[in-house]
């Protein structure tokens, strides 16, 4: 496994080696392929030493387009997503990109720079606490001290994003530190006494489950993508089919369970199925795996399972009990634990009656919506799934496009779905388009995206054509910022307050000006027509689709109401 | 409820920055907060009284403060056999007239003046919260003229009543 690096050429011979090239050689330990960066002054030192480096280097056009593709890389591969910002300005840009991330849960190592260690604390040009900025949305972060400690903290970092519960870790190098040179380092061991996730269930709680299934006459299984990180997804399979338990996904869990499965009770939430919500309401046992009882899929507390026993896996102690009142508590990995729920072989189940319920449910109570002479969103979905044979990787932003993608695109396989969930952060899904597609390079990946929120990291068109990644960019176009109009409609009397655009650009031009071509799709013909030719090609295109600027997402469940409470479930 | 919570924590920079953020975050109510280094080098004793309304509350601060990195260890003593001290230093305001009724008010709290000048005393008192506030509404009337308190700091008594054992919050 170890290849000669240079750094153990340098270490042989013992000569001094600079903090940059320290640095770069632990990436290298790590088997990092692609690093998303921006230099700057602070960070001159490192980009000096990446400029002999084989480790591919994006650059994005806006340090938050670089961090967003980092996740959007992390999501599709489940290894930790490379960010490098400079100092001050830099770093700030990516805050948003690690609250982002903190939220959901996604391994990401960033780096930044700092001003000169002497100079720290002076107000310095380009100076801005980062470690004081980030504290709150970074599983953990460090700043660099001395040049010898950077083998360990590089490889600490990796260690904390990726084990546990995963998430972001800031590595913040003052500019004198990697242009510094010191005499390499021993191999330095992680020192992380603190830090000790629990992976293996406990056996107690496992057998509490078991029977707790065995006895149960309305089980339901609640998958979050705590499955998808465990990489436990064959388990939950052979879980879920063993005891005839029905599954749903939260918004972030998609793909974790076939959906064309029979089991698949669909997506909860405050958009999702009224299948699922209901089976979330009437379930005697509710077996969270991975999930952390977010309040958009858990409505009203006061009226969230009201009948149900609730067993929580999670592998963040802290989670079990935050939301939810938890009766069985299982700190551990949800592959191990999925493993050993499996091999207690509980009782044959003894809940057909609540398997037909949910299939009539299923049958009675679909995702629906009107056809008219307008193109919806909702056909162009159906559309995009059928002609990616529901295949594609599907990167959204934020809004109703997001919603009508979630609902309408059946994920057979995980690890397709790429969304930003916990801090619902507009502009991400363009930038981690590329991350995707760079995971991915043989896969199919949608990028969709609202008009509004296209524009927010718009600038990224450039790095799609330098790479040539044969993204396809779909735009949903409502001119309106649709999920802010749809609130103000239902919530505010249709006082469209700042939600409508009175001008938009040409999307078709634009795309035009990064050298990608465009196309303005106004009917289902058109979209058929142009869909045939496009999605499956090898280059980057943009779809600007009018679609009906009137249409709302539902079901809806409204803030504050309970799962019983949907609106929108039949036409 | 007041609660009573001992850390020991990592001795890495900004770890102080990283609790007291977190109780921020968290949205809360911690009353005071102390910290030193312990009888383990690299080590450092926090101890915070907070204030939460139920136990769920209580369970999730032990959770998130347990789920920091550089925190090793979280202990609820609230119910343990515990010894618990706050220093206070308080400077009242005080003249040959008032000097000598302040002197007995000391003594049966064990404070000592540790400074006189013409107009005013300062005197040191350790003990739990409640004798400090107590012996504060106490000296009040005489005209405080500067107070500062350190919070409390707090361990385990040596011996335990078995019935005493500290109540776990793992649920692993
Ligand atoms: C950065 C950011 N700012 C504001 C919001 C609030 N917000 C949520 S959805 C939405 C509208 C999105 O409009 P668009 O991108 O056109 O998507 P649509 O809902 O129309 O599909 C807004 C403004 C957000 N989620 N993120
Ligand atoms: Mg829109």
């Amino acid at each position: 496994m170890l290849q000669e690096t240079a750094f153990t050429k340098m270490k042989a011979e013992n000569e001094p080696i600079s903090g940059a090239e320290l640095m770069l050689e632990a990436l290298k330990k790590e088997q990092v392929e692609v690093i998303f960066g921006y230099p700057g002054g602070a960070v001159l030192p490192i980009y000096d030493k990446l400029y002999d480096s084989k480790i591919l280097h994006i650059l994005p056009r806006h340090e938050q387009g670089g961090i967003h593709a980092a996740e959007g890389y992390s999501r599709v591969t489940g290894k930790p997503g490379v960010v490098i910002a400079t100092s001050g300005p830099g770093a700030t840009n990516i805050i948003t990109g690690l609250a982002d991330a903190m939220m959901d849960s996604l391994p990401l190592v960033v780096f930044t720079g700092q001003v000169a260690t002497g100079v720290i604390g002076t107000d310095a040009f380009q100076e801005a606490d980062i470690l004081g900025i980030t504290t709150p949305i970074t599983k953990y972060n460090y700043q660099v001290r001395s040049i010898e400690d950077i083998p360990r903290i590089v490889k600490e970092a990796f260690y904390v994003a990726t084990s546990g519960r995963p998430g972001p870790v800031l590595i913040d190098i003052p500019k004198d530190i990697a242009a510094g040179t010191a005499n390499v380092p021993e191999e330095q061991e992680i020192v992380l006494p603190g830090y000790q996730p629990t992976v293996q269930p406990n056996y107690l709680q496992i057998r509490k489950l078991t029977e707790a299934v065995s006895r149960a006459k309305k089980p339901v299984i609640l998958a979050g993508a705590g499955i998808l990180f465990s990489e436990g997804y064959e388990e939950l399979k052979q879980y879920a089919e063993q005891q005839s338990l029905p599954v749903v996904h939260t918004l972030l869990g998609l793909g974790g369970f076939p959906a064309e499965h029979p089991l698949f009770a669909g997506l909860a939430g405050m958009h999702g199925c009224y299948t699922a919500n209901m089976a979330l309401y009437e379930c005697d046992l509710l077996i969270n795996i991975g999930a952390r009882f977010d309040d958009r899929l858990t409505g009203n507390l006061q009226h969230f399972a009201p009948n149900a026993t609730v067993a929580h896996i999670d592998i963040d102690p802290a989670e079990i009990g935050k939301n939810v009142q938890t009766h069985i508590p299982v700190v551990a990995d949800a592959k191990e634990a999925l493993k050993q729920l499996i091999s207690q072989e509980g009782k044959p189940p003894v809940h057909q009656e609540w398997l037909d319920t949910l299939n009539a449910w299923k049958k009675e109570y679909p995702y629906f919506y009107k056809e008219d002479d307008r193109l919806k969103p909702q056909k162009v979905m159906e559309m995009l799934y059928e002609k990616t044979k529901g295949e594609a990787i599907v990167v959204t932003d934020v809004g109703q496009h997001q919603m009508w993608a979630a609902q309408y695109y059946k994920f057979s396989k995980a690890n397709r779905w790429v969304t930003s969930g916990g801090l619902g952060t507009m502009g991400f899904g363009l930038p981690a388009s590329i991350g995707a597609q760079l995971a991915s390079p043989e896969s199919i990946v949608l990028s969709i995206s609202g008009d509004g929120g296209f524009q927010m990291c718009t600038q990224e068109l450039a790095v799609i054509r330098e790479q040539n990644l044969p993204i396809k960019i779909i735009i949903l176009n409502n001119s309106s910022l649709g999920m802010v109009r749809q609130w103000q409609e239902i919530f505010y009397e249709s006082r469209f307050s700042h939600s409508k655009f009175s001008s938009q650009p040409d999307f078709v031009k634009l795309a035009d000006a990064f050298g990608i071509k465009g196309y303005l799709i106004e009917d289902e013909a058109q979209a058929e027509t142009i869909f045939n030719e496009v999605l499956t090609n090898n280059e980057p295109v943009l779809l600007d689709i009018r679609i009906d600027p009137d249409e709302n997402v539902y079901p809806m469940i409204a803030p504050g109401k309970g799962h019983h409470e949907m609106v929108g479930v039949k036409p | 409820m007041k609660r009573i919570i001992t850390l020991t924590v990592m001795n890495r920079p900004g770890v102080l920055n990283r609790i007291t953020n977190l109780f921020s975050k968290r949205n809360y109510n911690i009353e005071s907060i102390s910290v030193g280094y312990s009888e383990q080098e690299g080590m450092s004793r926090i101890t915070c009284v907070v204030h939460v309304d139920n136990d769920g509350v209580l369970e999730q601060i032990t959770k998130q403060l347990n789920k920091q990195i550089d925190v090793i260890k979280v202990m609820d003593i609230t119910e343990q056999s515990i010894v618990a001290r706050e220093l206070a230093l308080i400077k009242v305001v005080s003249n040959s007239s008032t000097r000598n009724e302040i002197y007995s008010l000391i003594q049966p709290f064990r404070a000592s003046v540790i400074d006189v000048s013409k107009d005013s005393l300062v005197i040191q008192l350790t003990g739990e919260s409640d004798k400090v506030e107590a012996f504060i509404e106490l000296i009040k009337p005489y005209g405080i003229k500067e107070l500062a308190r350190t919070g409390t700091t707090a361990f385990l008594r040596g011996t335990q009543k078995p019935s005493q054992a500290i109540k776990p919050y793992s649920i692993v």
